[in-house]
């Protein structure tokens, strides 16, 4: 095979690898906006705080001389998904719940100030500089010609996609199976009826806040450790892309969310590898701009009729 | 006691602590290679633990707090700009006042330091900004997050054309504020059908493509370097430097024979500001009363009403987008003759969370309260120096806090209604009283 193709293929993996983390925060914009339609505009800060806690807990193993890298990955993962969780709850209790019933506008407008007090509350307590951190796990295999371009599947990579994978399935099945999953299902059909039926919306609408919430921790340790570096700064950029994912998929649906994801992270690796990196985020823009344009819905979204 | 809720208090308690466990009570620092992580200083867990049992006692004491701030919470006023106007009763008396505010606004510079004139022209640039962001999302219902990107290309226009083609400030604004509406239009056309919250996002991401086209064509805009030496206004070809910078040109004190001061420059710029302000607002205000003023807030109500009343809403939303995109061009050409430098890091996403908490804050639709929450805004920050560091924090808190206790803002709009004199003083359900006792 030519060079070509093995490069066309490193573009296609550092693509997904990217897409399937965008994926894992799309949902929880996706099934927020599923259930109660507003914008979680703070759920990008909520990924940032995710990766700084598993920055936090790697450190603090390291420092304790734990050098078990399944250890240390395990534990990063559930104390950031726990107290990321929490972040996702708190939110919601103090942001979003006053505001339940009131105009589209002023709960984003919420949205966006939490977004700006946690981007700010971050800075502060941990100073606006990049932390860097060295790669927990490294090496990969390669293919390709010896003496050419060669295309190289990193651990970390693999890794990302068994994880992402796991999370999604699990996701699937609680959705799908269980009876919290289905009283989900049923508030994103009807918010007003589910509660006339006895089930109890608050309740639902903060385990879909700390679900996305969860998710956004795994997407945010597994960036976190795959980028090495993290500043306050990063959860704006990768919520907004998160968004654009869910909404190019198809906004409250999960599938589209995962699809989305993937379309813009290889959409961007492509950008990125064969024109210039510097303006992957004005094409992937762009995208969502021409997809509302031609389909409002998404790729695979329902359309939403008006009612007076 | 039944008012005492103890598993929720300690719940709440407990949350905080989890949440800033291993935030705000670590420190982590690079240190060579290897990440570090330290436990806060002792100061800081111990505020926690204050923050901790504070949100623990307020829970638990919750109904009884809550009751004795239902009546505090009445006591503030609930002043509108209708009262305030109804107060100068006729038309003549308001012209008089109006004719003072802007003659008051006037004279001022001239008795005070050159840093509070200059910090006033700032704060009336936000005025313009704030205004012109009204007309969007406090008048027409549109939230539009890529506001900054209108600013942008005004004051980029300004710099080019001055640059390339070496035009001069007056002609740039009419230029610039067509560009930025032209540009307004173009986004408008093709999004303006889609719903809120949507074309928020698609605003938003329009203001980072244009930030990062700027940061990145380093060919025409200089890239993340900017643009520097951009001339300032002159008064009919009167510069305000010591030495005219054309040939043929007069300086200003030269002109006149008088001293040179660098004040006349900065007093100069603030006349001009308030000018440009005192314009916004009287074409606002005309616009308001015109079918195009009533069809944007007849919209921002009731989309579908609008419609089925024949009223086509992409047109309507397109004239407000237009309109308010172009007064972000007439403020960024004057921003950037004001700066003499601009650059991509003045047109970031808070700038337009700025712009848009000045809305907010001032009580979406209200012209008068947009200007005062501009004052506030700009001049704020400036005797809180010492909190500089807090301010993001404190305006993202302030967003929350606002929308969800006072979301219609500081001074909040009242639309012009007449009340129907009653003809008779009795109280009105006597009169219906009447008939029934007729009938039985």
């Amino acid at each position: 095979m030519p060079e070509s193709v093995y490069y066309f293929i490193q573009q296609l993996l550092n693509g997904l690898t990217v897409g399937s983390t965008y994926a894992l925060i799309a949902i929880g914009y996706t099934m927020v906006y599923g259930i109660i339609g507003m914008i979680n505009f703070a759920h990008g800060e909520v990924y940032m705080i995710g990766s700084y806690i598993a920055f936090a807990v790697l450190a603090a193993l390291a420092m304790m001389g734990i050098d078990s890298v399944s250890l240390m990955l395990v534990s990063a993962f559930v104390i950031s998904v726990i107290i990321t969780s929490t972040y996702g709850f708190a939110i919601e209790r103090v942001a979003y719940r006053p505001l339940r019933n009131s105009n589209r506008l002023i709960a984003l407008i919420s949205a966006i100030g939490m977004s700006i007090f946690l981007q700010n509350y971050v800075r502060l307590a941990q100073g606006s500089r990049d932390i860097a951190m060295p790669s927990l796990i490294t090496g990969g295999w390669a293919f390709g010609p010896e003496d050419g371009f060669q295309a190289t599947v990193s651990y970390m990579q693999l890794i990302i996609f068994v994880v992402t994978f796991v999370s999604m399935s699990a996701l699937t099945l609680f959705i799908s199976k269980s009876k919290m999953g289905k009283a989900c299902r049923a508030c994103a059909e009807d918010l007003g009826m589910t509660n006339l039926l006895g089930i109890d919306t608050n309740k639902v609408i903060s385990l879909t806040f700390v679900i996305g919430a969860a998710l956004a921790a795994v997407a945010g340790v597994l960036l976190g450790i795959y980028y090495g570096v993290i500043n306050p700064y990063i959860g704006f950029m990768a919520g907004l892309k998160a968004f654009t994912a869910a909404v190019l998929g198809g906004i409250g649906s999960i599938p589209g969310a995962v699809l989305g994801g993937l379309i813009l992270g290889v959409t961007e690796a492509f950008t990125a590898g064969y024109f210039s990196s510097e303006y992957k985020d004005v094409v992937a823009f762009s995208l969502l701009i021409l997809i509302l344009l031609f389909k409002p819905t998404g790729i695979l979204g329902k359309p939403e009729v008006e009612k007076v | 006691m039944k008012s005492l809720r103890f598993a929720p208090a300690a719940l709440s308690a407990v949350v905080l602590l989890v949440l800033t466990s291993l935030m705000l009570g670590i420190r982590m620092e690079s240190e060579g290679t290897s990440l570090i992580v330290t436990s806060a200083d002792s100061e800081t867990l111990a505020l926690i633990a204050a923050g901790a049992l504070v949100v623990f006692l307020f829970q638990l004491f919750r109904s009884g707090i809550d009751n004795s701030l239902s009546g505090v919470k009445s006591v503030i006023p609930s002043v509108s700009p209708d009262k305030l106007l109804s107060m100068t009763k006729g038309k003549s008396t308001r012209t008089t006042l109006i004719c003072f505010a802007v003659a008051a606004l006037m004279i001022w510079p001239f008795m005070v330091s050159r840093g509070a004139v200059d910090l006033a022209t700032l704060a009336l640039i936000y005025v313009m900004l704030g205004l012109g962001l009204n007309i969007v999302v406090g008048l027409a219902g549109l939230l539009d997050l890529g506001y900054v990107g209108f600013y942008a290309v005004g004051a980029y226009s300004y710099a080019l054309l001055n640059q390339y083609f070496g035009l001069d400030f007056w002609s740039s604004l009419v230029m610039g504020g067509m560009l930025a509406a032209f540009f307004g239009f173009i986004l408008g056309f093709p999004v303006l059908r889609l719903r809120g919250d949507y074309l928020a996002i698609v605003t938003l991401g329009f203001g980072e493509i244009i930030r990062i086209l700027l940061n990145n064509w380093t060919a025409l805009t200089g890239g993340p370097n900017g643009i520097s030496q951009i001339p300032k206004p002159t008064l009919f070809g009167l510069e305000f430097g010591r030495r005219a910078k054309e040939e043929g040109n007069v300086p200003f004190h030269e002109y006149f024979g008088i001293a040179y001061s660098s004040e006349y420059k900065v007093i100069f710029l603030y006349i001009l500001a308030v000018l440009l302000v005192i314009l916004t607002l009287f074409v606002i205000n005309r616009l308001l009363r015109m079918p195009i003023g009533r069809a944007w807030e007849a919209l921002r109500e009731d989309d579908i009403a609008c419609r089925s009343l024949g009223l086509n809403p992409t047109a309507i939303k397109l004239s407000a987008f237009t309109i308010g995109a172009g007064f972000a061009g007439f403020a960024g050409t004057f921003f950037a003759a004001r700066q003499g430098f601009i650059s991509p890091e003045s047109f970031t996403f808070i700038e337009s969370a700025i712009i848009l908490a000045i809305v907010v804050l001032g009580g979406m639709g209200s012209q008068l309260g947009v200007i005062l929450a501009a004052v506030i805004m700009t001049v704020l920050p400036e005797f809180a120096r010492e909190f500089q560091e807090y301010r993001m924090l404190m305006f993202g808190l302030m967003m929350v806090c606002m929308m969800v206790w006072r979301p219609e803002g500081l001074l909040p709009m009242k639309r012009p209604h007449i009340k129907t004199k009653k003809t008779r003083s009795e109280p009105d359900d006597e009169v219906t009283a009447t008939p029934v006792a007729g009938g039985a």
